[in-house]
C-alpha cells in the first residue's frame, strides 16, 4: 500500500528533502501554512513567485517547488520589487527572517511599504540570527542573551507591526507558529489583497535562541505561545511590543486600502502625459 | 531580432553621452530600469525617467544603489531587459550584486559614469580608476564583460552592444563611461529600428520535466526559462548544481565556477573588440581607452608630424582584454605607452599581454582633468629615441 501523500507535497521540492532546518524549528510550520493557504485559496502555483534573502528563513525559496529566488542578504524586497514591476500579473511573495528583512534590509522594507509595492512579505521572527549561530537581532527582547550580546541585549528592539504600519503597509498581522489556522488564513488574505502586506510570524528557534535563553524546547515554545498570546485584533500598533516574558499581542492589526505603486504611477502619469501615456499593467483588479 | 520601434528615436541628434547611453538602452529594449541619483551619471536616469513612460516602461528611483542593482535582476528574471546607472560610491555599493548576477547568470547592464576617486573623490570630474573594480570588484572568481565608449555616438551604439552581450553570455556587462564622455555633446545618429540588431533572450525548448536550469551545452551558456509557465526553477547565489539546487562541495564549486569563468575566457575571441590607428608601422604603440583614447589621437598627430612612427591601440571591449592582438603589435614596436586616468590599472593587463615583447611605460593621471597631449608626446619622444 502506498502512503497517502501529504496534500502540501506538490508545493515542495521533495527531491531536496530532508531540509536543513533543525527539529522543532518554526520555519517549516510557516512553509506548511503557506502551502495550505495556496491550496485553500486555489491559487495557481505558477502565478506566484517566491523570493527570499539569506538566513534560515531565507532557505524557504529553495524548498518551495515554485519559481523561486534565493537572493542576497537583506535584498529580497528590492529583487521582488523588480520582479513585480516587470511582471505585475504575478503574485510576488517574500519569505525572510527578522535579521534579513529588518536589520540589513530595513531600508528596503520601509520604502517598499511607503511606495505600496504590491508584494507580500512574510517575516519569520525568531529574535535571532539562527544560521550564523545566535547573534543579536534588531528584534531581540531586552535582556535576552545572544553571542554578540553575551550579558544581555540592552538595545530597544523594533516592534515590527508598528514599523510596517507607520511605513504604510496596507495589511499588517502577527501570529505565532502555534496559530496555524490563523496564519494560513492571513496568508490567504494577503494573496488576495493588492498592495504591500506584512505578516510577522513569531517562530521558535529551539537550537539557538531557546537554548541560549533557557526557554526550553519547541514544545515549551508552543506552550508559551498558547499561554502568552493575546488576541489584539485591530489594536493600535504602537502597543504591540513583545517583552521577553510575554505577552505576545497577535492578530490582524491593519487592513486598509491604498492604491498600489503602479496604480499611483498610472494616475499621476496619465494626468500629466495624457494621450502620450499608455497605462502600465498593474496586476490589480478593483 | 530587430529593435522594437517604440524605443528607437531614429534621426540625427545632438546628445551628450549620458543621454545617448539612455537612448541606446531604450533601443536595445530596456523597458524597466532602476537607479539612484549620483553625479555625473544622474542625466542618464533623468532621461530614462522621462522617456520610459512614453515607451511603455517603468523607471523607479530606488532608496539606494544596492536596491537598484538587485531590482534590475528581479526585472530580468521577470523577462525584462534592465539596467542601472551609477558612479563611484554608488558602483561600490552595487558590487555584491555584480557577483550575484555573475553567479545566477542574470543578463543585465551596469552603467558606470566614472569620476575621480577614491571615496567621494571628484564627483563632477572625470576618472578612469574603476577599471579593475569593474573586473574584480565583487568577491569570488567570476568573469564579466566591460565596454569603454569614447563618444556620445558610441554611448548609443555600444549600449546596444552591451545589452546584446549580456543576453548572449548571460553575464553582467559593465558599461564604463566617464564624466567627460558622459557630459560631452556631439552628433549622434540613431538608425531606423530595422537596422538595429537585438540579441533575443534564449529560452529553453525543453518541457518543464526535462529542463535543467543551469545545464549548458557546448557554448557554456544555459538557456533561461520563462516564469509562470510551470518550470518552477530555483535561482540562488549559493553554489548550485544544474538543477539550480545549492550544493556545498568543492566538486560543485569546480563544475559551476569553472564554467562561469570559461564561458567568457574560452569565447573571448567573440567578445573582444579594439580599434587601431596607424599601427601598421608603429614603433611607439600608444594604448588608451575611453576618453583618453581621444586625447591621445592628438598626441598621435603631433608625433607623426615630428616623424615618429606612433600608433594607437584602443581596447573598446576592455574586459575580456584584447591581449592577443596587442601582443602582435607590441612585437613590432620599440615601446608601448599606456595612457590612462589612474595610477596604473589597465597597464598591468597590458604588461601581462605584452609579456616582455617591448618595454611598457605608463603615463598616469590622477583624474579630475584629462591628459595634456603634449605631455604624452614628451614620453613618446623619449621612448622613440
Ligand atoms: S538555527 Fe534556529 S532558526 Fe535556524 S533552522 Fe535551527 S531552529 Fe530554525
Amino acid at each position: 500500500m502506498t502512503q497517502p501523500r501529504n496534500p502540501v507535497e506538490p508545493f515542495l521540492r521533495m527531491d531536496r528533502m530532508p531540509h536543513i532546518w533543525c527539529p522543532g524549528c518554526g520555519i517549516g510550520v510557516v512553509v506548511n501554512c503557506f502551502a495550505r493557504a495556496m491550496l485553500e485559496s486555489k491559487t495557481d502555483i505558477d502565478s506566484v513567485q517566491v523570493v527570499s534573502g539569506i538566513g534560515c528563513t531565507g532557505r524557504i525559496a529553495g524548498y518551495l517547488r515554485m519559481d523561486s529566488y534565493h537572493t542576497t542578504h537583506g535584498r529580497a524586497i528590492p529583487f521582488a520589487t523588480g520582479l513585480k514591476t516587470a511582471r505585475p500579473d504575478m503574485k510576488v511573495v517574500v519569505f525572510s527572517g527578522d535579521g534579513d528583512l529588518v536589520a540589513i534590509g530595513g531600508n528596503h522594507l520601509i520604502h517598499a511599504a511607503r511606495r505600496n509595492v504590491d508584494i507580500k512579505v512574510i517575516c519569520v521572527n525568531n529574535f535571532t540570527y539562527g544560521m550564523t549561530g545566535g547573534q543579536v537581532a534588531p528584534t531581540a527582547p531586552i535582556e535576552s542573551v545572544a553571542t554578540t550580546s553575551p550579558f544581555g541585549v540592552f538595545e530597544q528592539p523594533f516592534n515590527l507591526a508598528f514599523l510596517a504600519d507607520s511605513a504604510g503597509a496596507v495589511y499588517v498581522a502577527r501570529w505565532t507558529t502555534y496559530h496555524v489556522r490563523q496564519l494560513a488564513k492571513a496568508m490567504r488574505e494577503v494573496l488576495q489583497k493588492p498592495g504591500f502586506c506584512f505578516v510577522e510570524v513569531i517562530a521558535p528557534c529551539p537550537t539557538i535562541y531557546q537554548r541560549r535563553n533557557r526557554l526550553g524546547d519547541a514544545l515549551d515554545a508552543m506552550r508559551f505561545y498558547k499561554q502568552q498570546s493575546k488576541l489584539s485584533e485591530g489594536a493600535d500598533t504602537r502597543t504591540l511590543d513583545i517583552p521577553m516574558q510575554g505577552p505576545i499581542p497577535v492578530g490582524r492589526f491593519v487592513n486598509r486600502d491604498r492604491p498600489t505603486l503602479l496604480e499611483n504611477m498610472n494616475t499621476v502619469l496619465g494626468k500629466r502625459l495624457g494621450a502620450k501615456f499608455t497605462p502600465y499593467p498593474t496586476g490589480v483588479t478593483r | 531580432m530587430k529593435a522594437d520601434p517604440k524605443g528607437v528615436l531614429t534621426g540625427t541628434h545632438f546628445l551628450d553621452g549620458d543621454h545617448a547611453c539612455c537612448e541606446g538602452a531604450l533601443a536595445a529594449g530596456c523597458r524597466v530600469a532602476f537607479g539612484y541619483p549620483i553625479t555625473p551619471s544622474t542625466e542618464v536616469v533623468e532621461r530614462i525617467a522621462s522617456r520610459l513612460p512614453e515607451v511603455g516602461g517603468v523607471f523607479l528611483q530606488m532608496e539606494d544603489e544596492i536596491a537598484s542593482s538587485i531590482a534590475i535582476q528581479g526585472a530580468v528574471w521577470g523577462g525584462a531587459r534592465s539596467m542601472t546607472v551609477s558612479s563611484g560610491p554608488g558602483i561600490s555599493l552595487m558590487m555584491e550584486h555584480v557577483g550575484l548576477a555573475a553567479m545566477t547568470e542574470t543578463p543585465c547592464v551596469f552603467v558606470n559614469v566614472q569620476r575621480g576617486g577614491p571615496s567621494t573623490g571628484l564627483p563632477t570630474l572625470p576618472g578612469q580608476a574603476d577599471m579593475m573594480q569593474a573586473r574584480w570588484g565583487s568577491h569570488g572568481d567570476y568573469e564579466i564583460i566591460a565596454i569603454a565608449p569614447n563618444s556620445p555616438q558610441e554611448c548609443f551604439d555600444l549600449a546596444i552592444h552591451a545589452f546584446n552581450l549580456a543576453e548572449r553570455f548571460r553575464v553582467p556587462v559593465m558599461f564604463m563611461m566617464d564624466e567627460s564622455v558622459g557630459h560631452m555633446t556631439e552628433k549622434v545618429v540613431i538608425p531606423p529600428p530595422d537596422a538595429i540588431e537585438i540579441e533575443p533572450r534564449r529560452f529553453t525548448q525543453e518541457p518543464p520535466e526535462k529542463y535543467l536550469p543551469f545545464a549548458a551545452g557546448p557554448d557554456l551558456v544555459p538557456p533561461m526559462a520563462p516564469i509562470g509557465k510551470g518550470y518552477r526553477f530555483h535561482v540562488t547565489g549559493l553554489t548550485h548544481d544544474e538543477r539550480g539546487y545549492p550544493v556545498m562541495s568543492a566538486e560543485a564549486q569546480e563544475k559551476l565556477v569553472h564554467r562561469l569563468v570559461d564561458k567568457i575566457r574560452t569565447r573571448a575571441d567573440e567578445i573582444e573588440r579594439s580599434q587601431e590607428f596607424m599601427t601598421e608601422d608603429a614603433e611607439v604603440l600608444l594604448v588608451a581607452y575611453g576618453i583618453t583614447s581621444r586625447v591621445v589621437q592628438r598626441t598621435l598627430q603631433l608625433a607623426r608630424q615630428k616623424g615618429i612612427k606612433a600608433g594607437l591601440f584602443r581596447p573598446v571591449v576592455v574586459w575580456p582584454f584584447p591581449g592577443k592582438r596587442l601582443r602582435e603589435l607590441a612585437r613590432k614596436a620599440k615601446a608601448v605607452v599606456v595612457v590612462e586616468l589612474n595610477y596604473g590599472q589597465m597597464v598591468l593587463e597590458v604588461e601581462r599581454a605584452v609579456c616582455g615583447a617591448a618595454p611598457v611605460r605608463l603615463v598616469p593621471h590622477g583624474g579630475g582633468a584629462l591628459h595634456d597631449p603634449e605631455q604624452v608626446l614628451k614620453v613618446v619622444e623619449e621612448v622613440a629615441r
